[in-house]
């Protein structure tokens, strides 16, 4: 028996929880909601390759591709607005920036 | 030992280590430790995409992920300075939510998995691909034919991005000499010039 889709698919259904569970679990650090965000989107990103592969069309991996390039403009955006946001309130903790302010 | 067997070994192997490296960079109390473990998680994944046969994304992945996305991570947390969280900064009642959370989403998807979409799921062998096949060949002919509209909005996409990033976290310093381009284009002659006048001065010596 070799590998077939279902190992992918419960391989990033279980990456797909444990990053999801980190985003809500952690309140202390934006860094790593961002860096539980990558993680979700490399699980959706094995998802999409594990369908192109074993239904033989190429075009889901050129979505991957895309996604890729998304997410690090995502990356570098989301970094740049905790950096200003680090210099603003001193603080990365998710609990002190819950007031919206003009 | 088979290949089927070989192969089942090493998705199971580096699938463990992905999994347990993912739950690392999420419970991990020092930020720099979770950036490290997510590289690792990147890496283990990379191998599985290599698995099945999608080398170009896989090394796409290493390249860019761990090669530019995670050391511009590792800077910004060496840059920042985040203190060590203590234990009591971790609220046990955020983490039951998130364990409940999970589970249901879990017992969801593998309902979803298990029975409703049991007989639409292709349960097919991966059609292994020749010597002479290529796959990057393959995503570059798509990617420039079909795709070739949305790949120049990624460029865009990108280029904004840069722009962006560098807006955000411009710093004025006061020492600096800098010109402000707006006020320059705005001048106006009446702010620098005052014609003033006057009644033209009489005897210059001449009448004398």
């Amino acid at each position: 028996m070799s590998l077939t889709l279902s190992h992918y698919l419960i391989f990033s259904t279980l990456l797909f929880m444990v990053s999801l569970g980190g985003i809500f679990a952690n309140r202390r650090n934006l860094l790593v909601v961002l860096m539980s965000l990558e993680l979700l989107l490399l699980s959706v990103n094995t998802n999409f390759i594990a369908f192109s592969k074993f239904l033989g069309h190429v075009d889901g991996q050129v979505f991957v591709f895309f996604i890729l390039t998304v997410a690090a403009a995502e990356a570098a955006i989301g970094l740049a607005i905790l950096v200003m946001l680090f210099r603003n309130k001193k603080s990365l903790e998710v609990d002190d920036i819950n007031e919206l302010e003009g | 030992m088979s290949p089927e067997l070989l192969q089942q070994i090493l998705f199971y192997l580096f699938g463990t280590i992905a999994i347990g490296s993912g739950m690392a960079v999420v419970s991990v109390r020092n930020t720099v430790y979770s950036a490290l473990f997510l590289v690792l998680c990147f890496f283990n994944v990379a191998v599985l995409w290599l698995l099945i046969e999608a080398e170009f994304l896989a090394i796409i992945l290493v390249l860019v992920y761990v090669g530019a996305v995670m050391v511009l991570f590792l800077f910004v947390i060496m840059m920042l300075d985040v203190k060590k969280v203590t234990k009591s900064q971790l609220k046990s009642g955020y983490t039951r939510a998130a364990l409940l959370i999970a589970a249901a989403m879990l017992v969801e998807l593998i309902m979803l998995f298990g029975y409703r979409l049991q007989n639409q799921l292709p349960a097919d062998e991966l059609i292994r691909q020749g010597l002479e096949y290529s796959n990057v060949t393959e995503i570059g002919r798509t990617l420039f034919t079909d795709y070739v509209y949305p790949f120049e909005v990624a460029g865009v996409i990108l280029l904004v991005a840069i722009v962006a990033a560098i807006m955000l976290t411009i710093r004025k310093r006061p020492e600096n000499k800098q010109i402000d381009a707006s006020k320059q284009i705005h001048v106006n002659p009446a702010d620098r010039i005052r014609v003033l006048s006057m009644d033209a001065e009489k005897g210059n010596g001449e009448d004398a």
